[in-house]
C-alpha cells in the first residue's frame, strides 16, 4: 500500500492541472479575503458580530475549485486512458482507489489549512481594529472546520469523478449537488423544505465553518458528519461500479 | 491453486506462461470473444492473429484483468493477473501507446509506475536509455509522436524486467525503422527465454517475427500452431510453368494436378525438376519454371475467409 501511496503522490504533483487548481484555490481564498478586508476598512464598516466575516468569503468558490480538483484526479485518467496503465500497475481496484483518496485527502487538507491560516493572518493585517484573533471564541474552530470542509468537498468531487468517469459530467453533478440543489430543496412544500434542506450536502457540511451555531441548522460536527455520509455513500457506489465495470 | 494450473515444464526449457480456458466476452447480444482456449509458452514469439474486430484486444484486456470475462478464466504464470503482488515485474504490456497523461514528462510517467510496483527509480533511466528516449526524458508526453509514444510504452513494459511481454498491434503507425526496431526487440526478448505475446492483423508482420500462431476470427479460435505447420497445412507448394506451347505441355504432366491459368500452368504434386525434364524430353521451350512456396499471407487469407463465410451462413 505504501508503494501505491508513493505512486499516487508522484502522479498528483507531476500534472500541471493539479498545481493550477491548487494555485487557483489559494488565490481565490486569499484574494477575496484581502479584497473584502480592504473594502471593510475603506468604507469604515462597523465591526461584524461574525469575527471572520471578512476572512473566509472565498470558501464557497474554493469549495467548487476543490471539488473540480477532486474530479480531475480520477476523471483525468479516464479521459486520457491512463486509467488502464494505472490498473495494469495496480490491478486491485479498491487498493488503487484508496491510494488516490488518501493521497488526495492529505494533499487537500494540508493545502487548505495553510491557505486558510495565511488568508486569516493576511486579512487580519489589513483589518486592524475591525479584526479578531485566533484565540477569540469560535475562530480557530471555524478556521480548522473550513479546512476540513474544503477537503471533504474535494473528496466529494473525487467520488463523483470515480462514479461518472467523465470530467464535464462529474463537474456538473458536483455543481448541482453542492450548489444548485441545496438552494432548491428549501422551496419544497410545507415542512419538507427546511427538514430536507438541513441534511442536504453543503448546507449540512458548511456548519463547521461558522464561529457560532446557526439557529435551525444542524450543529457543526453533526452537519459535517452528515456531509461525510453523503460523500461516503457516493464513494461506496463508485467503488462497487469500479470493481464490476470493464476499464 | 490446483496443480494443473501452475506452470508446468514442457519439452526443453519452455514453460506455459499464459493459459486461457473457454474465454468468452459478451457485450449485450454481441459475442466479441467466443470460448477461446489457448496457452502461450516461454522462449518464443507467439503471434495473436486475426482480422480487425476478431476480439484480439478484448482478449488481451481480459488477460490483464482490465475487462471481466463473461465466462471462462485466464491465468498468468499460474494465477489471475490481478492476484500478482507486483504485476509489472511479471508482465509488461503495451496496449495503447496513447493511453497516458500527456501532461507528465516521460520520466515522471515511468517513475509513478515504478513506484507502484516497488521498482527502484534508477530503473527509469535504464529503460529510457533502452528505448532511446533519454534525450526527451524531461519533455511532456503530450508532444510525443506516435513512434516516441510507442517507445515510451515499451519502456513502461520493460520497467519491471518482466518474464512475459504483451504487445497489442505494436507496429501500427510506425515508420519502417521503428518496425524493424520492434521486430528485433521482440526476437531478442524471446531469445532471452521470455514469453512474447503479440497481436497483429498483419500476416506479413507475423511471418517475420512469430514462431507460433494463435489465429482468431470472429472471436473463435481458428488455428493454434507453429508458423511452419500453419503454412504447410493450409496451402500447398506448386510449380509455376509458362511456355508458348502450353497445350502440348499439359498431357505430359499426368503425374500431377494441373490448373490452367491465362498464360501459365500451376502444377501440384510434381517437382520443378520433373516438370522441366518432361518438357525437355519433348523439346518444348519453357519461359518460366519455378517452385512457388505458399506464403503465410495466403494461408491466412484462406483461413479467415473460411471464418467469415462460415459466419455469414450462420448469422
Amino acid at each position: 500500500m505504501t508503494e501505491v501511496l508513493r505512486s499516487e503522490w508522484t502522479k498528483i504533483y507531476t500534472v500541471r492541472s493539479t498545481m493550477w487548481m491548487l494555485v487557483a484555490t489559494v488565490v481565490t481564498m486569499l484574494g477575496l479575503a484581502v479584497m473584502a478586508s480592504v473594502t471593510a476598512v475603506l468604507n469604515d464598516l462597523p465591526k461584524s458580530p461574525d469575527p471572520i466575516k471578512f476572512t473566509l468569503g472565498g470558501t464557497q468558490l474554493a469549495v467548487l475549485l476543490m471539488a473540480t480538483l477532486g474530479v480531475l484526479v480520477i476523471s483525468g485518467e479516464y479521459r486520457t486512458g491512463m486509467i488502464r496503465t494505472t490498473l495494469l500497475a495496480v490491478p486491485r481496484r479498491i487498493r488503487m482507489l484508496s491510494g488516490k483518496v488518501l493521497v488526495f485527502a492529505v494533499a487537500a487538507l494540508v493545502t487548505s489549512l495553510i491557505t486558510i491560516l495565511v488568508t486569516f493572518f493576511a486579512s487580519q493585517a489589513v483589518l486592524g481594529d475591525l479584526g479578531t484573533t485566533l484565540g477569540a471564541p469560535g475562530v480557530l474552530g471555524a478556521l480548522v472546520g473550513s479546512a476540513l470542509y474544503l477537503t471533504a468537498s474535494g473528496l466529494f468531487g473525487l467520488a463523483l469523478g470515480a462514479l461518472i468517469r467523465h470530467t464535464p459530467g462529474a463537474i456538473i453533478a458536483a455543481i448541482c449537488l453542492m450548489v444548485v440543489l441545496p438552494g432548491l430543496v428549501q422551496s419544497l412544500p410545507g415542512e419538507w423544505g427546511p427538514a430536507v434542506s438541513r441534511y442536504f450536502t453543503t448546507t449540512a457540511g458548511q456548519q463547521i465553518t461558522f464561529t457560532r451555531p446557526v439557529e435551525g441548522a444542524l450543529g457543526p460536527w453533526e452537519g459535517f458528519g452528515v456531509y461525510c455520509v453523503w460523500i461516503a455513500v457516493i464513494m461506496i457506489i463508485a467503488t462497487i461500479f469500479l470493481r464490476r465495470r470493464d476499464a | 491453486m490446483p496443480p494443473d494450473e501452475v506452470s508446468s515444464a514442457l519439452g526443453g526449457d519452455a514453460w506455459i506462461m499464459i493459459t486461457a480456458k473457454n474465454l468468452t466476452k459478451r457485450y449485450g447480444s454481441t459475442v466479441a470473444v467466443d470460448g477461446l482456449s489457448f496457452t502461450v509458452e516461454s522462449g518464443q514469439v507467439t503471434g495473436f492473429l486475426g482480422p480487425n474486430g476478431a476480439g484480439k484486444s478484448t482478449t488481451m484486456r481480459m488477460l490483464l484483468g482490465l475487462d471481466h470475462p463473461s465466462h471462462g478464466s485466464v491465468t498468468i504464470d499460474g494465477k489471475p493477473y490481478t492476484q500478482h503482488e507486483h504485476p509489472l515485474r511479471k508482465v509488461g504490456a503495451l496496449l495503447d501507446a496513447k493511453a497516458v497523461h500527456g501532461g507528465r514528462t516521460a520520466r515522471n510517467h515511468l517513475l509513478c509506475l515504478a513506484q507502484s510496483n516497488g521498482i527502484p527509480a534508477s530503473r527509469v533511466g535504464e529503460v529510457l536509455e533502452l528505448v532511446g528516449l533519454s534525450e526527451v526524458a524531461r519533455r511532456r508526453i503530450g508532444g510525443f509522436s506516435l513512434g516516441m509514444s510507442q517507445r515510451l510504452g515499451i519502456a513502461a513494459a520493460m520497467l519491471g524486467d518482466p518474464e512475459i511481454l504483451m504487445f497489442d498491434e505494436p507496429v501500427n503507425g510506425l515508420d519502417p525503422e521503428g518496425i524493424l526496431w520492434i521486430r528485433t526487440l521482440m526476437r531478442d526478448l524471446a531469445a532471452e527465454g521470455r514469453t512474447v505475446f503479440v497481436s497483429s492483423h498483419l500476416m506479413s508482420e507475423m511471418a517475420q517475427t512469430a514462431d507460433h500462431l494463435i489465429v482468431v476470427g470472429r472471436g473463435k479460435l481458428i488455428a493454434d500452431t507453429s508458423v511452419q505447420e500453419f503454412i504447410g497445412r493450409s496451402s500447398q507448394r506448386y510449380v509455376r510453368v509458362s511456355s508458348p506451347k502450353l497445350p502440348d505441355l499439359v498431357p505430359l504432366l499426368a503425374g500431377g494436378e494441373v490448373a490452367m491459368h491465362d498464360d501459365h500452368l500451376r502444377v501440384l504434386g510434381m517437382t520443378a525438376a520433373e516438370v522441366g525434364e518432361a518438357a525437355a524430353a519433348r523439346g518444348l521451350p519453357l519461359h518460366e519454371l519455378r517452385t512457388v512456396e505458399p506464403t503465410l499471407e495466403a494461408a491466412y487469407m484462406e483461413l479467415t475467409q473460411e471464418s467469415t463465410e462460415f459466419a455469414a451462413v450462420t448469422s
